[in-house]
């Protein structure tokens, strides 16, 4: 099975080498190539399963509550500015 | 037996009784992590000065009677994807090495709430992807048996802590078998929730259908008290489940008489080596000493469990894991020029292989013109494994299998081949598919290695594993062999 390594990755916005890539497309083919066991089942009347237990929207009261550690929060950011996240020019 | 040998209930009598305070035990655990924790590396983060800190508001709490609880000064280790406020929270990965998180999980609220001493955030697979805690993208951990065999993962340096007696108790995350693989390679206990009986609110998501935190510990009564902190609905996590919590330690009966026992003749056969189905017969022998009656099942469609799990949960990690793009929190490339190229290279830099892999596999899974084959198709035969375990309870009460069908495997052994690594979850990715309560329990050694038996329920069922597994315990002296550090 081949896989096109460059437009997955890209879709994953991750950045690989060319090591990387060639190793990536050997193992991502052996194991989905393992996967073909599935197409052995005949699924066509059997409904998805996302989630073990049964669920349904789960609702809580629109509300507004105090959130005080934005200092805390901003901290974490790589680069902040007057209380927001900075990140590099997306405009020109 | 010094003190940090103890199981959590030991300790606790010692500590209502003033016969020891929580600041002595602390620092015994603290002394034995500097003696051992050179070979075992279990840890990532010691937080020894809130632990102190700790230690002597629990000897407080003991003086004045106020608010005991059976985990008021006991020690506890905290799995590193678990966030504690203002006290690093890696995940093991590099992306994360430096943050602080802004609150605490509501596990680690509640340990807090309950009195335990946190002593520090253990190692584990990069985002708890893997199988080995080899993965780590810090350093790898050892385990305490023979400590040129992996610990197993990912909450591999939880169960070695506890194996090596660097706590007493143990969190832990299990998306396809984290916290019981690791549980039976290092010979402690480790339970499993039913999905939504704790809250994962500030636990980093993996696999979001399929995670759940639980305990590991040095036997099954200290797992019980554990959950019975863990457990309960929590408004903060929209899947947490609002079913009354009953007190486990109340299900620890000894007695399995007339208990329907399931095995999995599926798990018994070809691919689990002769020693751990050796020592898995003889526990199955035991409990019909104990008057179970045991059951032969079959559960055709766990022959696809590993396959489906390894395309819904790193489809699940894709969507997880996009978060970290160099933006909130986490680290950011210093080739930055843009925002793309941002993206780009921060997650190049930060992110480990298997991580990677994952991504690649789940963004593969998902994407236009294979998600019907892949995704999709993946979720069709979770419903299928579903119906099996659910036919198969209505036949039995529990199922019993081999926790992972070998023993501990070398450090290095399995990193070069990834397929090889998840079959070693064989055992327990069917159940996280299904979202049921298990437990592993040391059940034999194998030249030197422990080997984990594993007991199966229905959903919301944790008192009856619990149940069958203190029996079993009660009856065999699994649970008090120790690694000789």
């Amino acid at each position: 099975m081949k896989i096109d390594v460059d437009h997955v990755a890209k879709l994953a916005r991750l950045g690989l080498g060319p090591e990387e890539k060639k190793l990536f497309g050997q193992q991502l083919s052996a194991i989905l190539e393992y996967a073909e066991v599935l197409q052995k089942l005949d699924t066509d009347k059997v409904a998805p399963t996302s989630h073990a237990i049964p669920m349904s929207n789960v609702l809580r009261e629109d509300k507004v509550s105090p959130c005080d550690n934005v200092d805390d929060i901003l901290a974490n950011g790589p680069e902040q500015e007057e209380h927001m996240f900075r990140v590099p020019r997306i405009l020109e | 037996m010094t003190m940090q040998h103890k199981t959590a209930h030991e300790l606790h009598s010692l500590l209502s009784a003033k016969k020891l305070s929580s600041l002595e035990l602390t620092e015994a655990v603290l002394s034995r992590i500097d003696r051992t924790e050179p070979k075992v590396q279990a840890y990532v983060t010691l937080t020894k000065e809130s632990a102190i800190k700790q230690a002597k508001a629990a000897d407080e709490r003991l003086k004045n009677n106020d608010n005991v609880t059976p985990l008021t000064g006991v020690p506890v280790a905290v799995k590193d994807n678990m966030c504690t406020q203002g006290v690093l929270t890696t995940c093991s990965s590099k992306i994360l090495a430096n943050y602080l998180p802004p609150y605490d999980a509501t596990v680690v609220e509640k340990l807090r709430a309950a009195g335990a001493v946190i002593i520090g955030k253990t190692n584990l697979d990069e985002f708890a992807m893997g199988s080995s805690t080899e993965n780590s993208g810090l350093h790898p951990t050892c385990n305490p048996w023979d400590t040129k065999k992996v610990p197993g993962g990912s909450s591999g340096g939880s169960a070695a802590a506890v194996a090596a007696d660097e706590c007493i108790l143990a969190l832990g995350s299990d998306t396809g078998g984290s916290i019981r693989q690791p549980a039976a390679f290092c010979g402690v206990v480790g339970l499993k929730p039913t999905y939504g009986r704790v809250s994962r609110f500030g636990l980093v998501a993996f696999a979001s259908s399929l995670d759940q935190i639980g305990p590991l510990t040095k036997d099954v009564r200290d797992a019980a008290l554990l959950l019975n902190y863990l457990a309960g609905h929590d408004p903060k996590d929209s899947t947490s489940v609002d079913y009354p919590v009953p007190d486990y330690q109340q299900a620890l009966i000894n007695d399995v008489k007339k208990m329907r026992i399931g095995y999995i003749k599926e798990l018994l056969g070809k691919g689990v080596t002769r020693p751990v189905r050796s020592a898995v017969e003889k526990a199955m022998k035991k409990y019909q000493e104990l008057g179970a009656e045991l059951i032969e099942l079959s559960l055709p469609s766990f022959e696809y469990a590993v396959a489906t799990y390894y395309l819904i949960a790193p489809a699940e990690a894709s969507s997880n894991l996009a978060r970290y793009d160099g933006v909130k929190f986490g680290r950011r490339s210093n080739r930055s020029p843009d925002l793309l190229t941002m993206y780009y290279n921060t997650r190049a830099e930060g992110f480990g292989s298997e991580v990677k892999r994952r991504i690649m596999l789940g963004t593969y899974a998902l994407s236009a013109g294979y998600y019907d084959a892949y995704y999709l198709k993946a979720l069709k035969v979770r419903t299928l494994i579903k119906n099996d375990f659910d036919r198969a309870f209505s036949k039995c009460d529990v199922l019993l299998s081999p926790t992972a069908p070998t023993t501990a495997f070398g450090l290095g052994e399995k990193t070069a081949d990834p397929l090889s690594m998840y079959l070693s979850d064989i055992a327990t990715i069917p159940v996280n598919l299904a979202g049921l309560p298990a437990i592993s329990v040391p059940c034999g050694l194998d030249k030197g290695l422990p080997i984990g038996l594993q007991l199966i329920g229905r959903a919301f069922a944790e008192e009856t594993i619990l149940r069958a597994a203190y029996a079993y315990e009660q009856n065999t002296d699994w649970h008090k062999q120790k690694p000789k550090l």
